[in-house]
């Protein structure tokens, strides 16, 4: 008898999704794909120039991210700054509201910090410009945030589209800025007073504050998503909006309160960033302004930590790690400007790709089914 | 292939109705181990004539002609065209075979113009597209007697529109068999009648054409033979003028099965929801729900039946506040004791009714008699307020929000019939899905998960969810224990309303029993509880009286312990000239004139 397998040759990939992932699993393939990224950027590295070779690049890759104390501490500083921003972003992900924006967010923070110390220093007590400087860091951050989900909340429209373009227009408005204010060709704003970090002074001191900032967002982030009412109406919102509907969420109050919570972690972290950090404000091109493009990397970061703010940490630190001891590499090895870039990028694409193998297998077509198949048409 | 559109080969076929076009023979196909939507079904299409599939619900009609159109494989059996036997594996391999289907939901690129959506994916033509080839499309279009503009929007184009782009797209692949998944469920009477002028022509012209559809004056309409359905069996193939539409209904819907279903008799069945004229117009401007009254009583289950998509779902949404009702009413009443309310409803006759059963009392506390009184008489003391009650409170849920009708304590409960997306958060914990409905309240911030874990442990308990923990998102748990976990939430805040759609769907035998027992019990509570099935011997064991759909109107309330299942499938297909309309009120003044 003809039976329909005879014409169906089997194809040559088959993809199962796997159900019920361990997490120990999990955890091993990203670990090994963690291995395997940094021995191919050893390996593109030691292509790139002939000084290098995996002793020398791993030796410096470890000195520029950990040797010395000074180091350490600007390490954690550096993974405490993405860590905010990856927590600004993360409510809306959880309710699936895809806010790109918080390059555009933190930057108008900054812009509205820079703003005030501009227009106040010299006539204000310095506490007095600080308190105000955070409040319209606060506000215009707030205010980009909310553009856009007021939109989407009242036309739908798409707020992926709406919160990148802000981004773009809060770099030209800060350049606007400095076009205005700064002094002839610099093309930067450095304030020597009316900001934090001149009250502060030491570098030690100043990366204390920012981590101790990260860690206390990072905790009532965790206790509001986890625990309060507003992060359960986030969830259903995001998760199952017909639910949302049918219990009488309002949907468009919790989208608008919730980039309105986004915004305020936005302004914070550019506020951080002014008054702490740098003592200035930059804002040129997304690579070239105060925020230096970590919003974009924060979204990432967000993302592959699975919305855990944890987990968020832990990515952190490796994008800051990869990123510091890759500059020191090519320091030493005189490999340019993008090459730290380039190796975050390899990293970037080898954590990715773990998401793919957790969850799902991948089946060959055997050879003993080829055979079998071939057996069959005779 | 020659140029120009190729649905236009003149080879109009003088030898029609003996050798055929599609033959299906022991077809089988089974989702998972337990759905087997295809038992062994045999079926066949003859060349130039149009074949009516007919069938209720879940029948396996759109799986079996899925199968022919290359997108589901089947798991045994022969699919022979053109008396060959042939193996489709896609749509392509359909189209090779000249077989087009037309589903129920149009498969085309809204902002391209007709004509680009019907060129589009043309394997066989240029690869740079001519200039004149929109020109020359509708020259033959028109010929063809297709009233359509190609050079519109698809966006711009209505639903009969769309449809005709659908059947000019699979005619012009030069598919000479098609098939037209319930091509009626969204056209107007009138668009009905220009589609099936259409099918006639194409008939004539040589084409084998299947059409899916449950309407049987359609079938009688338009088919040459009918071939019936029933749960994933084939049950018979007649010529249409051969047959009636009680055959039909019969072949359709069965013998009946005895279930063994507790039924008890409802004990003072008083109306909690009173539904008026209620209208609800959907999305597309389609009035979905056209009209509809009656009333539920606590103590009872009133079943609602009727092919799905007939108003069913929105209906019920309406009444939870989850869809905009266009006309009509939705009173609710409240049970409270000892408050007395002097304007009940402008229903005389319900006023009637109500004071036969002593409902009512005057302003001494004297029961009142409206027996022998006028019409004018009783508007004339209800407007005096001379009629009392201490009953209930009435609440008009027509314009409140789901969140309303829950903070005026009315305590409605629905289950809704897509579990996972409304209803339940498939990703979170059971204890989490206890608390949707409760989170709110008190005044803290944060959310208290005591007690909704409590609730979750007992409705573990109590209704054997098989379940690893209460900690488990509830998309891990099989059909039947996310329905328990769904109905024990909304029967655990001891609703007055009990509203559930197809709350048996998917679940295995034992499941549903466990499903009838919880509301049954609900029923001796003295709950309303409103029941909307598909199967119909479970809502003629189950129910005690079932308000039948079509179309969106109310074709019927009858009585489930005396209705017959065919009786119910006519119902279900054509509203009756007569509606028939059974009420407790009925039964009252039967058995007041059986005294007499």
């Amino acid at each position: 008898m003809k039976t329909n397998a005879r014409h169906v040759r089997e194809p040559l990939i088959h993809l199962t999704r796997r159900m019920n992932v361990p997490t120990w699993f999990a955890w091993a393939v990203r670990v090994g794909a963690f291995a395997i990224s940094m021995l191919v950027c050893c390996l593109v590295s030691c292509l790139l120039s002939d000084k290098v070779n995996p002793g020398f690049f791993f030796k410096y890759l470890f000195e520029g991210a950990f040797g010395s104390g000074m180091l350490i501490m600007s390490l954690l500083r550096d993974t405490a700054m993405y860590l905010l921003l990856a927590l600004a972003v993360t409510p809306c992900f959880e309710m699936r509201y895809w806010n790109i924006g918080g390059e555009g967010q933190a930057m108008m923070g900054a812009l509205g910090c820079a703003l005030v110390i501009v227009l106040t220093t010299g006539r204000l007590p310095v506490w007095g410009t600080i308190v105000l400087s955070l409040a319209a860091a606060l506000l215009l951050a707030v205010l980009w945030a909310v553009i856009p989900a007021l939109f989407k909340a009242k036309w739908n429209t798409n707020e992926t589209l709406l919160t990148l373009m802000f981004n773009y227009i809060a770099i030209c408005l800060g350049g606007f800025l400095i076009k205005k204010v700064a002094p002839m060709g610099t093309g930067i704003l450095n304030f020597e007073s009316g900001t934090l970090a001149s009250l502060i002074g030491s570098d030690a001191v100043k990366s204390i504050v920012i981590i101790a900032t990260a860690v206390v967002v990072t905790v009532v982030m965790f206790v509001y998503q986890k625990y309060s009412k507003h992060g359960y109406e986030i969830s259903v919102v995001g998760q199952a909006p017909n639910t949302a509907r049918y219990i009488g969420i309002n949907t468009r109050k919790v989208i608008v309160r919730t980039l309105l919570l986004c915004g305020l972690l936005g302004g914070i972290a550019g506020f951080l960033l002014v008054s702490v950090k740098d003592a200035s404000f930059l804002s040129d091109s997304t690579a070239e302004s105060t925020v230096a493009g970590r919003g974009f990397t924060a979204v990432l970061i967000s993302w592959l930590a699975h919305f855990n703010p944890l987990a968020m940490a832990l990515t952190s630190l490796l994008v800051v790690f990869i990123t510091r001891g890759a500059n020191q590499v090519g320091n030493m090895a005189r490999l340019g400007n993008s090459y730290a870039g380039m190796m975050v990028g390899i990293f970037f694409f080898f954590i990715i790709a773990t998401e793919f193998f957790i969850n799902f297998k991948i089946r060959f077509r055997s050879h003993a089914d080829a055979i079998r198949g071939g057996e069959e048409t005779k | 292939m020659p140029a120009g559109p190729r649905f236009l080969s003149e080879k109009a076929r003088v030898t029609m109705g003996n050798n055929l076009a599609i033959e299906m023979i022991g077809i089988t196909k089974a989702f998972g181990t337990k759905v087997v939507a295809n038992k062994n079904v045999n079926m066949d299409l003859r060349e130039g004539e149009i074949l009516a599939l007919l069938g209720e619900n879940g029948s396996g009609k759109t799986t079996l002609m899925n199968m022919i159109a290359g997108i589901y494989a089947p798991d045994s059996g022969r699919i022979l065209v053109r008396g060959e036997e042939v193996v489709i594996k896609s749509p392509i391999d359909a189209f090779d075979h000249h077989i087009g289907m037309i589903h129920q939901h149009f498969k085309l690129v809204d902002i391209f113009t007709a004509a680009d959506n019907i060129l589009l994916g043309d394997r066989k033509g240029p690869m740079i597209l001519r200039k004149d080839r929109v020109k020359k499309l509708q020259a033959e279009v028109d010929r063809y007697g297709f009233n359509i503009d190609l050079s519109r929007k698809i966006y711009d184009m209505s639903v009969s529109e769309k449809q005709t782009v659908e059947i000019i797209k699979v005619l012009y692949r030069g598919a000479d068999i098609l098939i037209l998944d319930e091509p009626t469920a969204v056209l107007t009477p009138q668009e009905i009648d220009k589609l099936f002028s259409v099918l006639r022509r194409m008939r004539d012209e040589g084409k084998s054409i299947i059409i899916i559809t449950h309407k049987l004056n359609e079938v009688m309409a338009i088919s040459d033979r009918v071939c019936v359905l029933r749960k994933g069996e084939h049950v018979a193939t007649v010529e249409t003028a051969s047959t009636t539409e009680r055959e039909l209904t019969d072949m359709m819907v069965g013998q009946k099965i005895d279930l063994n279903i507790n039924r008890e008799e409802p004990e003072h069945p008083i109306p909690r929801l009173m539904i008026r004229d209620l209208s609800v117009v959907n999305k597309e401007g389609l009035t979905v729900v056209d009209g509809v009254s009656f009333d539920v009583c606590g103590g009872e289950i009133l079943g609602i039946a009727g092919i799905s998509g007939n108003g069913q779902k929105e209906l019920l949404e309406g009444i939870a506040g989850l869809q905009p009702k266009s006309g009509g009413d939705v009173i609710f009443r409240n049970p409270k004791e000892n408050k007395p309310v002097t304007f009940y409803h402008k229903d005389l006759k319900q006023i009637r009714a109500m004071a036969a059963r002593g409902f009512f009392h005057d302003p001494e506390g004297n029961p009142v008699d409206l027996t022998g009184k006028s019409s004018k008489e009783i508007a004339r003391l209800v407007n005096e307020e001379q009629i009392l009650f201490y009953e209930d409170e009435i609440i008009d849920l027509k314009d409140k929000s789901p969140r309303e009708i829950q903070e005026l304590g009315i305590k409605l409960s629905f289950v809704p019939e897509d579990r996972l997306n409304m209803g339940l958060v498939g990703s979170m914990s059971i204890v989490d899905n206890m608390m949707l409905r409760s989170y709110r309240k008190g005044r803290s911030m944060f959310v208290n998960r005591k007690k909704p874990k409590q609730l979750a442990d007992e409705i573990i308990h109590d209704l054997e969810v098989v379940t690893p923990s209460d900690m488990v998102p509830v998309r891990r748990l099989s059909g039947g224990n996310v329905q328990k976990v769904l109905v024990g939430r909304e029967i655990s805040s001891s609703p007055k309303v009990l509203m559930a759609a197809y709350p048996v769907r998917g679940l295995d035998i034992n499941s549903s029993y466990t499903i009838y027992n919880l509301l049954n019990a609900q029923k001796k509570r003295n709950v309303a509880v409103v029941y909307v099935g598909e199967d119909l011997d479970v809502l003629l064991a189950l129910c005690d009286r079932i308000l039948v759909l079509c179309g969106g109107r109310v074709s019927g309330i009858v009585d489930a312990r005396k209705i017959t299942k065919e009786e119910l499938g006519l119902m279900m297909t054509k509203v009756p000239d007569e509606i028939p309309v059974y009420t407790y009120d009925n039964l009252r003044e039967e058995d007041e004139a059986h005294e007499n």
